[in-house]
């Protein structure tokens, strides 16, 4: 299958952002996903995030490793540089990304395959190194592109859509994240916009590492009624009511009125604000440990906690950690990088 | 052959008993007194407690080259007395610890037992200091019957000690003591002994690695990942310590920055995004790394970004020898990755070169959009090397290749007669026009890949265009022949039909050697490479020469390989010359190499 282009000609009145740009400006190439694919949907709200946002698209890098996930990328920002890498390999080449230009927005997109198995060496230490960028996973619990395989996201409970019982236990992306010290992570369902679109807002905003698992059915090969990871099954045991999330831009202001003593507001890096507010003893997502026993316990009852799980408010970014400066390492002259012959010299007279 | 600044001296001691400084200023002192050194480290891989050697070749003539045959023991491990023993030439000095009692079962050989251990015993309580300064207390033997210049040990040891100047004293005291013994006992100086010369004069001492990471400060670098791995280590660390001198602003922000990364897979990866990113980027690793860094090679290959990559190279296969030198990674590092891959190696012959060369290589991989891989070695990466001072010419600026502004990327189309496209080739040199992320709002945006793609960077699977997009990827090849660092010919006899082509650490043995050659009747020519892809001079020497000796420190004589498989040379008439025990070439080998094929006569003759 070739590259599809979508006709760029469209209505001309199709409302405009803060930018002057349509949605459609946002968009990518046809997807050559499966009909249906929960990760269409994700890259929609991709797309509304940054719109709605007014984020400069050429402002964005995208960037992914392998599997049907990583091909996402394509299907939106196509005013963005894109970069699929290799597989599960997408958390180093968006460090080097991010050590080169760290004014830049980087959305990282991979699947459970890539994040869960083959790359989760990865995963973790581009968590551990604080990278500001918001990692997505578009997790449907198996391999698409190969057909079907069961992924390391995939639970136990979960046969195949043939019946084959999957003999090990599922790697929690969201615990490992809390755990390593990611300081935004947040779980959703692909079915969910309306949950979806808010986490995506904030996640951007997020000065630090970001990570958004995202339950994404696969229809072709994860969606039969005995999957754990089908459309039905996550709408059925979906918990987003645990924690709800509203995102205010940095120049809007809050209206939104919660019940004394049950909403929150975070304030990010850049200005805008998450309200957060509780509904029956929902945890504190300040608190890692909560958040953590918060999905245990769900997870045990088989239920899917989404939402925000975890934020702290106050990490500092891979760049605070090495001292670099404020611009961006790649836009420094060369005549402030090369040290120049006079230099030399006094190198030259320590050696000898 | 041996006498006044021309011997052998090697130290055998236990590695992390701190022998590794006082070795260093004998080396330093001799160097400072103006003669050329070469010192080997021959170390385990090991932190502390297994034997480790340091050799020192002093040779006023210059030849650097290590060299078999010591004249000068200091055996200071009682593991190793064996073979210590074994390695002095007949007529040569063995220096020990003769704190305990010991029989040498050899009496062609002059023993200088000195009481070490008691000495120190006697001046010092502390055991660390007694353990420490046995060492000072050799290297003040050494001074009286070397007849080295105490004001220049003096001199070395200050350098040494900066920042602990209070350990001064105690230092000296320990040299005096070491002196006053061998005044007393020994007949001083020997007849091998050290004395002021010109030769080194100018010169700077310095390993391959330290250099390699300064190459990178000039070049502008300013992403570097790397993961930890004798015997490339030392380079990352040596850009850091640079950088950290010369690339801080007044505010105290850093114009660099270093992850350590995860893996050698990580570390790749990093340099690969930063130099999509448009910053110059690099990694160093070993002959492992370079296995694990395959599959990212190819994609930065394919994908065109360009990345510097040092490889120091070490003897293998697998884990291999991580302390020994070698020249195994030909092979794996030209063609590194599946597919149709094909990379710009670079072979620095020593740490000047390393400077200049790995500083080439990021001008290089930019000009190219390709990664390029500066082949040093352990031997050059981590021993010192007397060698000429770094260069820099500030009116030369960096080549930052085909990268077009948001300007360049508006005017393109008029300027050149097409629409821009990621892959085109515009201006038949087969290298197309990159942009960075974040140049445009509207412009030059495209989709990196390591999938086929056509000249607009979109996905294919058309075989037609990939055919075509990776034939134009070769032709760059064509484009990088021209640009890489020519051969260094050096035609003795012109009537000569018999060469010899060598690159790299083997420099100095091979020049050595073909000096003792010619001194035995025996004119050859040679040429050093110092790139591949071959360019037409080294075409053009195969074609001038019948029969030559492709020397090199691998057991497959892989650059022979490349030879006939990329510059179509008729194998018959290379001869594969093979060192690969892990340790740097010596002249020796060399002439006999040569000699034994060429006239078996003198070559037993000569033995």
């Amino acid at each position: 299958m070739s590259y599809i282009a979508k006709p760029s000609a469209h209505h001309p009145a199709l409302p405009r952002n803060a930018l002057g740009l349509t949605r459609r400006d946002y968009e990518g190439s046809m997807s050559t996903l499966c009909a249906g694919c929960g990760h269409d949907s994700i890259t929609a709200a991709i797309i509304e995030a940054c719109y709605e946002m007014d984020l400069p698209a050429h402002r964005i890098a995208k960037v992914s490793g392998i599997g049907c996930s990583s091909k996402a990328p394509t299907y939106f920002l196509s005013r963005s540089h894109g970069f699929n890498s290799v597989h599960g390999r997408m958390p180093s080449v968006t460090t080097g990304a991010n050590m080169a230009n760290r004014d830049l927005v980087y959305i990282g997109v991979s699947g459970d395959g890539d994040t869960a198995s083959i790359g989760l060496g990865q995963f973790c230490h581009a968590v551990r190194r604080r990278l500001n960028m918001t990692y997505i996973v578009m997790n449907n619990g198996c391999y698409g592109l190969t057909k079907g395989q069961f992924s390391a996201t995939n639970d136990k409970t979960s046969p195949s859509k043939k019946g084959e019982a999957n003999p090990f236990d599922a790697i929690d992306l969201c615990q490992m994240a809390i755990q390593l010290g990611a300081g935004f992570v947040a779980r959703s369902f692909s079915g969910d916009k309306r949950q979806l679109l808010p986490l995506i807002q904030a996640a951007i905003s997020y000065k630090g590492f970001a990570f958004l698992d995202v339950i994404s059915p696969c229809v072709t090969f994860n969606n039969h009624p005995t999957s754990t990871k089908s459309y039905e099954y996550v709408r059925m045991h979906n918990m987003a009511s645990e924690n709800q999330l509203d995102y205010v831009e940095p120049m809007e202001e809050i209206t939104t009125d919660y019940a004394e003593g049950t909403s929150t507001s975070v304030e990010l890096h850049d200005g805008s604000h998450l309200m957060l507010y509780k509904v029956d003893g929902g945890h504190d997502p300040r608190d890692s440990d909560a958040a953590i026993q918060t999905i245990r316990t769900g997870a045990a009852k088989g239920t899917v906690v989404t939402g925000l799980l975890y934020v702290n408010e106050g990490q500092v970014d891979l760049h605070d950690v090495l001292g670099t400066d404020e611009r961006p390492l790649n836009e420094v002259p060369m005549s402030e990088l090369c040290p120049g012959s006079k230099a030399l010299e006094g190198i030259n007279a320590r050696l000898r | 052959m041996s006498g006044i600044n021309d011997f052998v001296i090697k130290f055998a001691t236990v590695n992390g008993s701190g022998s590794a400084s006082a070795n260093t200023m004998v080396a330093k002192t001799l160097f400072r007194m103006g003669i050329p050194v070469s010192p080997k480290n021959i170390f385990p891989s090991n932190i502390q407690g297994l034997p480790t050697w340091y050799e020192v070749r002093v040779s006023e003539a210059g030849y650097v080259a290590r060299r078999d045959g010591i004249d000068f023991m200091v055996a200071m491990n009682p593991q190793t007395y064996a073979e210590d023993l074994a390695e002095v030439v007949p007529g040569g000095w063995l220096l020990y610890d003769s704190s305990m009692p010991r029989i040498w079962p050899r009496d062609d050989i002059t023993l200088l037992p000195i009481p070490i251990a008691q000495i120190c015993a006697k001046q010092w309580k502390d055991a660390r200091q007694r353990q420490l300064f046995k060492n000072m207390v050799y290297v003040g033997a050494l001074l009286e019957l070397l007849s080295m210049d105490l004001e220049v040990l003096k001199g070395v040891i200050g350098d040494q000690l900066k920042g602990k100047e209070k350990l001064m004293a105690a230092n000296l005291q320990a040299v005096d003591l070491g002196r006053d013994y061998a005044r007393e006992h020994f007949q001083c100086p020997l007849p091998i002994r050290a004395r002021h010369a010109e030769s080194a004069k100018g010169k700077i001492m310095v390993t391959g690695n330290d250099a390699g990471g300064l190459a990178a400060v000039y070049a502008g670098a300013t992403v570097c990942a790397w993961y930890p791995i004798t015997p490339s280590t030392s380079l990352a660390e040596g850009f850091e310590k640079y950088a950290r001198r010369l690339r801080v602003t007044k505010e105290g922000k850093r114009l660099y920055g270093i992850v350590q990364a995860e893996d050698e897979l990580a570390a790749i990866g990093v340099a690969i995004g930063g130099a999509w990113n448009g910053a110059r980027s690099f990694t160093a690793t070993s002959g492992p790394g370079i296995s694990l860094m395959s599959e990212f090679l190819g994609l930065a290959y394919f994908a065109e970004i360009p990345i510097v990559l040092f490889n120091i190279q070490r003897g293998g296969p697998s884990t291999g020898m991580p302390t020994r030198t070698g020249q195994p990674d030909i092979i794996s590092c030209a063609f590194a990755s599946h597919g149709d891959t094909k990379h710009v190696l670079l072979f620095p012959s020593n740490p000047t070169e390393c400077f200049s060369m790995g500083a080439e290589a990021f001008d290089l991989a930019e000009r190219l959009q390709t990664p390029v891989m500066v082949m040093s070695d352990l031997d050059i990466g981590m021993n010192d090397w007397i060698t000429d001072p770094f260069g820099w010419d500030d009116a030369k600026a960096h080549d930052r290749g085909k990268v077009l502004s948001a300007e360049q990327l508006e005017a393109f189309k008029t300027a050149k007669g097409q629409p821009w496209g990621r892959y085109q080739d515009v201006d038949g040199d087969a290298i197309p026009y990159r942009t960075l992320p974040g140049t445009h709002p509207t412009m030059g945006a495209f989709f990196t890949r390591g999938t086929s793609h056509d000249e607009n960077a979109r996905y294919t699977e058309d075989g037609r265009i990939h055919q075509r997009v990776i034939d134009r990827i070769r032709r760059k090849f064509d484009t990088a022949a021209q640009i890489v660092p020519k051969p260094e010919i050096d035609i003795r006899d012109k009537n000569c039909r018999t060469g010899v082509i060598y690159f790299g650490a083997n420099r100095p043995a091979v020049l050595e050697g073909l000096d003792e050659l010619e001194r035995a009747g025996v004119r050859l020519n040679a040429m050093r490479l110092k790139a591949f892809p071959f360019n037409e001079d080294v075409k053009a020497f195969c074609e001038a020469h019948d029969q030559i000796f492709v020397v090199e420190q691998n057991r497959d004589g892989q650059m022979r390989s490349l030879l006939i498989t990329e510059a179509d040379v008729p194998g018959t008439k290379l001869i594969a010359t093979l060192s690969y025990d892990g340790m740097p070439m010596t002249a020796a080998f060399v002439r006999k190499a040569v000699l034994s094929r060429l006239h078996p006569e003198k070559a037993a003759a000569a033995e």
